[in-house]
């Protein structure tokens, strides 16, 4: 009688770390988001991705749509191909769609957006976007506006001070 | 000088014979696993001291670091207004570091030193020479099902822990202070990963915790002086080194998990 109870106690132990391992795996790990492995691909070229990542999501309207699968890059024309994973549900994608790098906040993480276009065929699997707009990359942003400053401030030449560009 | 240069020998022999006894142990303990399965109620024993009893500080402690991590989190990220990011936050932290070490130093504290008290009393009233005067190997008999069973519990009890700390930092975030639930459970499945993260974290460092934790509970507790101030002494020395030991091996292990270079 003693030593039942102590295997039933021992059996639910071990059923408890079981279901707590099970619990962690489908509700706090990316196991869910295996299995969405569904929907068409579509590639698209950029000449920058800046930090995007392979399952960073892709987005329209702010909907998240998919996310990247695959990150390359092509070796004649040295641009960076993404491959976007698609669910099945949005198959109405307009064929001149364009997307672009974006960042979620200051620091967050870089995502897909994509630009419906407007034309009547749409984005089938093994598709490209043509339309793509690199991520914007913060050093070489600083840099032109150190260049607009530079040329800004020695262009209109001999002022005392450069003075900031003037009010409208 | 001299002296004070072969006290340091002395010292460091002493530490070299000592780690070459504990090898030699965990050999024979090893060693005498297979005798466990024409005798599985042994285990069944030691998995319920060992396991089911050290349940009730596992939940509560889980329970309650999940919730300081929910609370601290939420204060220091709402000043950024990244509150949607604690979900991550609390299960990251939990699973790769404060799940498998806590679980390890409370299982030190409440079933390691039991381990080693106990050993060391049977050998101090002679319980084991007599085992061996009737031919009964106490390496079958006594250490190994009390090995395997802690070997077995630690990555359990790391489980419960972890899930009762998630569930905690949830109950916190979410029902009390008005995180979006949907972005707590969202952002946390975006970004833990389940071989990288929890495999790593959960499973592998909560198995090598199990293994030096028994290891030195047991072997402690063997080697004791056979009187009640050795056994005292040799329960100090268990939880003591079991803590140094866990936090000095998760230091290397998550070196080498989540090191970058």
């Amino acid at each position: 009688m003693k030593q039942k109870n102590l295997e039933l106690a021992v059996g639910l132990f071990v059923a408890l770390g079981l279901a707590a391992f099970l619990m962690l795996a489908l509700k706090v790990s990316d196991l869910t988001s295996f299995g969405d492995d569904e929907g068409y691909r579509v590639t698209a070229k950029f000449e920058n991705i800046g930090g995007l990542k392979t399952q960073a999501p892709v987005t329209l309207s702010g909907v998240r749509i998919g996310r990247v699968v695959h990150i390359g890059l092509d070796p004649q024309s040295y641009e960076a191909v993404v491959t976007l994973l698609i669910n099945p549900k949005y198959n109405q994608l307009p064929d001149d769609s364009g997307a672009s790098i974006l960042t979620a906040g200051l620091l967050g993480e870089q995502y897909v957006g994509l630009d419906p276009g407007g034309m009547d065929t749409y984005l089938k699997d093994g598709g490209t976007i043509k339309l793509t707009q690199s991520a914007l990359v913060l050093e070489k942003l600083i840099g032109r506006l150190f260049a607009n400053i530079a040329s800004g401030g020695s262009s209109p030449a001999n002022t005392p001070a450069p003075a900031p560009a003037p009010a409208p | 000088m001299s002296d004070w240069l072969a006290a340091w020998g002395r010292f460091v022999l002493e530490w070299l014979s000592q780690l070459g006894r504990a090898s030699l142990f965990l050999l024979q303990m090893l060693r005498a696993l297979s005798f466990l399965f024409s005798r599985p109620g042994l285990l069944i024993k030691q998995l319920h001291a060992i396991g089911v009893l050290s349940l009730p500080i596992i939940l509560v402690s889980g329970l309650f670091v999940g919730m300081v991590l929910g609370l601290q989190g939420y204060s220091n990220l709402v000043d950024f207004g990244a509150t949607s990011s604690l979900g991550t936050v609390v299960a990251l932290s939990l699973i790769r570091e404060l799940g498998p070490v806590l679980t390890a130093l409370l299982y030190a504290g409440r079933a390691g030193s039991a381990l080693t008290a106990e050993i060391g009393l049977m050998r101090a009233t002679e319980q084991i020479a007599s085992m061996q005067m009737m031919a009964v190997d106490p390496f079958i008999r006594v250490l190994a099902p009390r090995f395997l069973a802690g070997f077995i519990a630690m990555p359990l009890l790391t489980g419960i822990f972890t899930a009762v700390g998630i569930l905690g930092g949830y109950l916190v975030a979410v029902v009390q202070l008005g995180v979006d639930g949907g972005s707590f459970w969202g952002q946390m499945q975006a970004k833990v990963q389940l071989f990288a993260d929890i495999s790593n974290g959960v499973f592998i460092k909560s198995a090598a915790f199990g293994l030096v934790a028994n290891w030195i509970a047991l072997f402690q507790g063997y080697q004791a002086a056979p009187t009640s101030e050795g056994v005292s002494l040799a329960t100090t020395r268990t939880v003591v080194d079991t803590s140094l030991a866990v936090l000095g091996l998760d230091f290397l292990l998550t070196a080498l998990m989540f090191g970058v270079w």
